[in-house]
C-alpha cells in the first residue's frame, strides 16, 4: 500500500478479527492474476475480491453477482450475463473461489450430495460449473466452517477435479489449477510433490493441532507453519468502512472462533 | 402472418405424457411459473425435465410428474436448496441426468443448431462421467488428439418460457438484464410456448427498449399466452423481484398443504389465494 500510515492511526485501529484474516486471505488468492475475472462465491470471498481490486490488483474484473461486470463501487463496465460467464469459463480468464460441501486432500470437490449418488442421503445443489470451472480457470475453494464434514478422506461425488484425478487427464488437465483453501482456520495449498493439500499458513490464535483435529485426511504439515500476513492499516479501513461497514462478514465467520 | 396468441390451457393441452420439456428461467429466475401450475392442473405426467432448475422442477417433482430430469442444479437461489426437489430426490422420486453448467449449455446449442452433439472440455475427471455412463467422448481429429466429452443435443418436444413483452406473433422480449437461456430453448424443441407480462403491438417493442432485447424470434415460438405475474413467485426483471415472503411460505409447506391452498383452481384462483394470504400477513 502507498498510503502513509501514521503511528495515530494504526493505534487507533481495533486488531484484525478472524473474519478479516479470511478476507485478506481470499484477496491474496487473486494477487498478481491481472485482467481477468474474479469469481467468488460467498460473502468474504466477495470482499476478498472487492479488497483485491481496489488495492493490489486493480484491473481485475468483478460482476454484480448478476449479469454486470462492475467496478468496485458497483458502477457497471460490462455485460456478463449467465450465458457470456460460462463462455467465459471456457475462455479460461477467470478465477473461481467457490464452495464446498466435501473436499479431499486432493482437492477433488463435492457440491452434489451426500452418500450414494444413485440414492442420496441428502440431496445437495448439484455439479453447478464445478467439472467445467476446474478444468478450465484457475480454482480457489473457500470453507467457513473447518470441519471433518466438509474435510474428508474420500468426496462422495467429485465435482470439482481434483489433482490425482488431472494427473491422469493429459492435455485436457493442461488449463486446471487448484491454487488454494480459505478455511475460517488457515490457508492450504498444494504444494507438495503428490499434490495433496498442504497447510500454508495458520490464521493467527490457530494451532497445528486444532487444524488437524478438524481435517478428516493426513493434512502435509511443514516444520515451520506462516502465519496468515496481516492486513496492513489501509486494508482494514477498507473492509470496515468501505466493503462492510455493517460487519456482515462477522456472521460468517463469528468473532468468538473456534481457536 | 398469424396470430399465435393462445391461453395457459391451450398451451398444457397440447402437451403430452412421455414428452421431453424445457423450462427456460435459471434457477428461481423468471420462470414460466404460470404455465406450469396449468400444467399440474393436466394429468400429464411422465415426463423428462431438461431445465436450471428452480420451484419448476420442485413443484412438478413433488408432483409426481418427473420421469427424469436434466439439470446442473435444482435451487430457489435466495434459498440454497428446493426442498420439494430435495425430497423427491431423497426417495427416489425420479431418474437423474446431472451435468454441469456449461455441458448442459452445449447440450442446447447442439440441439439449437441441428448436432448430435458437441465437445466441450467439462466433465472430463469429474463423477459426471461415472453417474452418467451413457456419456461419451470424442478425440479431437487435430493434432492436439485432446479427449473431450461429447455432450448429446438436449432435443425437446416443447419448451415453455417466460419474458416481460411478446407480440401475437410470437416475438418475444427480454428486458431484464439477463436473458437466460430462452431463446436457445425454444430453437431447441419442436414447439415452442411462452407466456409474457403483457402482448403489445409490434411497434411498440421497440419504442422505448433497444432492438436486442428482442430475444425470441417468432420463427421459433409456437404460442403465446398473456401471463400478468406470470413468473411469480420467481423474479421477472425489471417487471418485478422475486416474492421472497411467498418463496420461503413454499419452502416451508407441505406440498399437499401447498397445493390445496394454492394451486387447487385455475391462475385467478392462485392469484386470489396468494392475495389472501398476503392480507393475512398484513393484517
Amino acid at each position: 500500500m502507498s498510503t502513509p500510515e501514521t503511528a495515530v492511526t494504526r493505534a487507533a485501529l481495533p486488531p484484525p478479527t478472524r473474519a478479516e484474516y479470511c478476507v485478506i486471505a481470499c484477496a491474496d488468492a487473486w494477487r498478481g492474476a491481472g485482467e481477468i475475472l474474479a469469481s467468488p462465491m460467498g460473502l468474504i470471498p466477495s470482499l476478498g475480491a472487492r479488497l483485491a481490486r481496489l488495492t493490489f490488483a486493480p484491473d481485475l474484473l468483478l460482476t454484480d453477482g448478476e449479469a454486470l461486470l462492475v467496478g468496485p463501487d458497483g458502477a457497471p463496465e460490462g455485460w456478463l450475463p449467465y450465458r457470456r460467464h460460462l463462455d467465459l469459463v471456457a475462455g479460461g480468464r477467470r478465477h473461481v473461489m467457490m464452495g464446498a460441501s466435501q473436499l479431499d486432500r486432493y482437492g477433488n470437490q463435492n457440491i452434489s450430495c451426500i452418500g450414494d449418488w444413485a440414492r442420496p442421503r441428502r440431496q445437495l445443489l448439484g455439479m453447478r460449473g464445478a467439472p467445467l470451472n476446474t478444468l478450465n480457470n484457475p480454482t480457489s475453494y473457500w470453507i467457513p466452517r473447518h470441519s471433518r464434514r466438509v474435510f474428508v478422506e474420500r468426496v462422495d461425488v467429485v465435482c470439482g477435479v481434483g489433482y490425482d484425478r488431472a494427473a491422469g487427464l493429459g492435455g485436457a488437465a493442461r488449463f486446471h489449477h487448484l491454487a488454494r483453501v480459505v478455511s475460517d482456520l488457515g490457508v492450504f495449498d498444494f504444494a507438495t510433490p503428490d499434490r495433496t493439500m498442504r497447510l500454508a499458513s495458520l490464521h493467527p490464535g490457530v494451532s497445528v493441532e486444532r487444524v488437524r483435529e478438524a481435517t478428516g485426511f493426513a493434512l502435509a504439515v511443514p516444520d515451520e507453519v506462516p502465519r496468515t500476513r496481516e492486513p496492513e492499516a489501509a486494508e482494514l479501513r477498507l473492509i470496515r468502512e468501505v466493503l462492510d461497514p455493517q460487519g456482515a462478514r462477522t456472521r460468517e465467520v463469528p468473532e468468538k472462533a473456534r481457536g | 402472418m398469424g396470430d399465435k396468441t393462445m391461453t395457459a390451457d391451450e398451451v398444457v393441452s397440447r402437451l403430452e405424457s412421455g414428452m421431453t420439456l424445457g423450462i427456460g428461467g435459471w434457477g428461481s429466475r423468471r420462470k414460466p411459473m404460470a404455465l406450469v401450475r396449468a400444467l399440474l392442473r393436466t394429468g400429464v405426467t411422465d415426463l423428462t425435465v431438461v431445465s436450471y432448475g428452480g420451484p419448476d422442477v420442485g413443484m412438478l417433482a413433488a408432483a409426481g410428474r418427473i420421469r427424469r430430469l436434466v439439470t446442473a442444479f435444482v435451487t430457489l437461489d435466495s434459498i440454497p436448496l428446493e426442498p420439494h426437489y430435495r425430497a423427491a430426490r431423497e426417495r427416489a422420486g425420479f431418474e437423474l441426468t446431472e451435468v454441469d453448467e456449461g455441458m448442459f449449455l452445449a447440450g442446447l446449442r447442439a440441439a439449437a443448431h441441428r448436432l448430435p452433439f458437441l465437445p466441450v472440455r467439462a466433465g472430463i475427471g469429474s463423477d459426471v462421467l461415472r453417474i452418467n455412463p451413457e456419456l461419451r467422448t470424442v478425440t479431437s481429429p487435430y493434432e492436439d488428439g485432446e479427449t473431450l466429452v461429447a455432450m448429446p443435443a438436449l432435443r425437446m418436444d416443447a419448451a415453455l418460457v417466460h419474458v416481460g413483452r411478446a407480440d401475437r406473433l410470437g416475438n418475444g422480449q427480454c428486458l431484464g438484464p439477463d436473458p437466460y437461456m430462452d431463446d436457445l430453448f425454444c430453437e431447441a424443441a419442436d414447439a415452442a410456448y411462452v407466456s409474457c407480462e403483457r402482448i403489445v403491438d409490434t411497434a411498440e417493442l421497440t419504442k422505448e427498449a433497444p432492438p436486442q432485447s428482442l430475444l425470441l424470434t417468432r420463427l421459433a415460438v409456437t404460442g403465446v399466452v398473456e401471463a400478468p405475474h406470470g413468473a411469480h413467485f420467481t423474479s421477472c426483471a425489471p417487471d418485478y423481484g422475486r416474492d421472497e415472503e411467498f418463496q420461503r411460505l413454499y419452502a416451508a409447506t407441505p406440498w399437499p398443504e401447498f397445493t390445496e391452498r394454492f394451486l387447487g383452481g385455475d391462475e385467478a384462483a392462485y392469484r386470489s389465494a396468494v392475495r389472501e394470504w398476503r392480507k393475512e400477513q398484513t393484517g
